[in-house]
């Protein structure tokens, strides 16, 4: 073992045949099969999965940086029994219609799978959560909502402000003891806005081929 | 090893290798000003790391604290806290303890270590561009890649010169044989810079289409660890070890097997963090097997690591090095077995997602790799600076303060995140998330409790550090700082 280069050829080849295998073959793999563009449905002539919405883009820039990541995953996972009736876990804990496929993130840009569940998996909170009024008060202080959580609250997405003339129609409606001082309201501001926008855009309530069962 | 029993017996002048241990001096004095520039930002960053996972880990069971400030966001703090004690912390202690060990093992001297100061610089203005970059809300929030993309090329190009150094390092060797931490510390050098670039240009500079991302990311991320942090704390195990017992390993051949398994084994590993998710499930299955294939290599390192121990507990004891350095490689046994068996699909299930991995993860980082960096720091602080270490108390009250504070870290949030895990499966028993959720904060407040022990024993540390730098030299320093000295000790150790 005193040979220098042999010894590089070593280390070498241990690291591209993971990266072969791991990465490349992988990008191959699903290139061939065809799961890296959306599907087309003839039947319903509508393509899925489509893609995200301008503000909904923007607010997954607001969960980047925030680290929303490190708390929620976005992935309903498959059964671990590969029985054909096998139910996933997930899917009984009310997380989604069904388990996640490579084809649902091919619109995420970047893509928040995520390895931790200290708050619930989001990959459909749109579709558990449509309220839009729920996701302003829980992200202004996550108690409101949900008491107990353990979630930070954001109040750097919102502005409290003086009611000058009508009250806002975004304001948001606070219970007493979170609520402002007599004459101001919390308006969400451009970030929370876009924030929200993407998680009620999260959801995947339609069918693939590989994943049936979306639409339930 | 034969080499490691003649320096020791070298370091009596009265023996016949008076040049050799002269030769060993100019070693360590040209790596001197290197080794102190990366300790000393390492043991700022540990710090700085330390102050964020506090901060951290009380809004994890008290989220209103510091809740109004977004730059403190949990979010962000934590992402920073990762960031500066992997690049800060482990990475900068590392590189000076791979370059230590490497011009000694080379038997040659640290050539233009210029070079190295202006990468050292190079590469601490990039990790603190980053960190800053975090906390203004620029995180990428990609595991362990989260730096944004105006601090990585200064990394990477200030990391290439590194890994170039110690190669070039290698190259002078005036030694007949390899030894087995000279493989671990060429190989990290060498896969750590091919690691970084290909995982920034496949997820940040031109990302890859849906969930490949998450298979380069967990690619990356698990190989910092298995292919960087795990050989650099290996090659110092192997080293110290036989080098202050005075005995040489147990086993060269089991070395070389060790070494081998872990380059292939390891580094598919990293797969087991998607089990259940949108990936194939062959390949799934292949890092499952590469996990468990982990075995090998760990049990192989292990025999060689506690036999060469076997019946010189006295001198572990003794040791401010021995006793951090076989703490990681117990601990490193530990963790690794660990991390096989939640890799298996029915562990895994549990496990997953929880703070179970968080607790894995400080058992690998901590618990080995920092506690083995720590060791080495004990014996080549005083063979650089040529005095000893100040107070043998401090030392001590390191060892136990971090020793006891990892311990309550690991066993706490596992035990938390077994209970979490469990009973997030039980959909029927446990309906509610928030239940859950609120069984969790007991467990997370142990976290804080740990962490406040560990603050205590990297304050220790740093003032030891300090104090050593500053003391005069004094005449009559001859023989190591011990916890103390048993009489059969004194003969091999002065």
């Amino acid at each position: 073992m005193n040979n220098g280069p042999l010894l590089f050829l070593g280390f070498f080849l241990a690291i591209a045949f993971s990266w072969t295998g791991i990465v490349v073959t992988n990008l191959v793999q699903q290139d061939k099969a065809g799961t890296t563009q959306p599907f087309f449905d003839s039947a319903s002539e509508t393509t899925v999965p489509l893609p995200m919405s301008g503000a909904a883009k923007q607010g997954q820039l607001v969960y980047q940086d925030l680290g929303c990541v490190y708390c929620h995953t976005q992935q309903v996972r498959n059964p671990v029994s590969r029985d054909p009736g096998a139910e996933s876990i997930d899917v009984a804990r009310g997380w989604g219609n069904r388990p996640n496929v490579a084809r649902d993130y091919i619109h995420d840009g970047r893509v928040f799978l995520g390895t931790m569940r200290t708050g619930p998996d989001l990959r459909n909170v749109g579709q558990r959560l449509p309220s839009e009024s729920w996701h302003f008060n829980h992200l202004y202080n996550p108690v409101i909502t949900s008491p107990g959580s353990i979630m930070p609250p954001y109040p750097f997405l919102f502005e409290v402000r003086e009611i000058v003339g009508e009250p806002s129609p975004k304001a948001l409606s606070l219970p007493p003891e979170y609520a402002p001082p007599e004459g101001f309201e919390v308006v969400p501001n451009a970030r929370g806005e876009a924030l929200v926008a993407y998680l009620l855009g999260l959801r995947t309530d339609y069918d693939l081929p590989e994943a049936p069962g979306g639409t339930q | 090893m034969s080499s490691a029993t003649t320096i020791v017996s070298s370091i009596d002048p009265r023996t016949a290798q008076v040049q050799e241990r002269a030769e060993l001096y100019q070693i360590d004095e040209s790596t001197r000003l290197p080794a102190l520039i990366f300790l000393g930002t390492a043991i700022g960053w540990l710090f700085v790391g330390t102050v964020f996972a506090l901060l951290a880990s009380f809004k994890m069971h008290t989220p209103g604290f510091l809740g109004e400030s977004e730059w403190l966001t949990f979010g962000r703090v934590r992402t920073a806290h990762l960031n500066t004690v992997i690049y800060g912390w482990a990475t900068n202690s590392g590189i000076a303890v791979s370059f230590w060990l490497m011009a000694r093992l080379s038997r040659t001297l640290l050539r233009h270590a210029g070079i190295l100061y202006v990468s050292g610089a190079a590469w601490n203005l990039g990790v603190l561009i980053g960190t800053v970059g975090i906390l203004a809300g620029d995180s990428q929030s990609i595991e362990w890649l989260e730096f944004p993309p105006y601090a990585t090329p200064l990394l990477f190009v200030s990391y290439a010169l590194i890994g170039v150094w110690g190669i070039i390092t290698f190259r002078f060797r005036r030694s007949e044989h390899t030894y087995v931490s000279q493989w671990y510390l060429l190989a990290a050098l060498f896969w750590f810079p091919w690691l970084y670039s290909v995982a920034q240009i496949m997820l940040i500079f031109s990302p890859t289409v849906g969930v490949i991302q998450s298979l380069a990311n967990w690619w990356f991320a698990h190989n910092v660890l298995g292919l960087w942090f795990t050989p650099i704390g290996l090659a110092a195990a192997y080293y110290f070890i036989p080098k202050v017992l005075g005995k040489p390993i147990h086993s060269y051949h089991l070395s070389v097997l060790g070494f081998w398994s872990l380059a292939f084994f390891y580094n598919w590993a990293g797969v087991h963090h998607l089990i259940g998710g949108p990936i194939p499930v062959w390949v799934q299955s292949a890092g499952i097997v590469a996990s468990l294939m982990m075995v090998i290599p760990v049990i192989v390192t292990a025999i060689n690591h506690h036999l060469t121990v076997v019946g010189s507990f006295g001198a572990v004891w003794n040791s401010p090095t021995l006793r951090f350095i076989v703490f990681g490689a117990v601990n490193y046994t530990l963790t690794s077995l660990a991390g096989s068996t939640m890799s298996l699909r029915s562990v895994n299930q549990v496990t997953h997602f929880t703070h179970f991995t968080v607790a894995h993860a400080h058992h690998g980082m901590y618990a080995f790799f920092t506690m083995v960096m720590f060791g080495s720091i004990y014996y080549i602080m005083p063979r650089i600076l040529r005095k000893e270490w100040p107070s043998a108390s401090l030392i001590s009250l390191h060892f136990w303060t971090t020793a006891i504070g990892i311990s309550i870290y690991v066993i706490g949030l596992s035990i938390g995140g077994a209970i979490q895990g469990l009973q997030m499966l039980d959909v029927e028993g446990h309906p509610a998330f928030l239940d859950i959720m609120a069984e969790t904060v007991p467990w997370l407040f142990s976290r804080s409790v740990s962490g406040v022990f560990m603050l205590v024993g990297h304050i220790a540390f740093a003032v030891s550090f300090v104090w050593i730098l500053v003391k005069r030299r004094t005449a009559d320093e001859t023989s190591p700082t011990l916890f103390n000295t048993p009489p059969s000790l004194k003969l091999k150790t002065s």
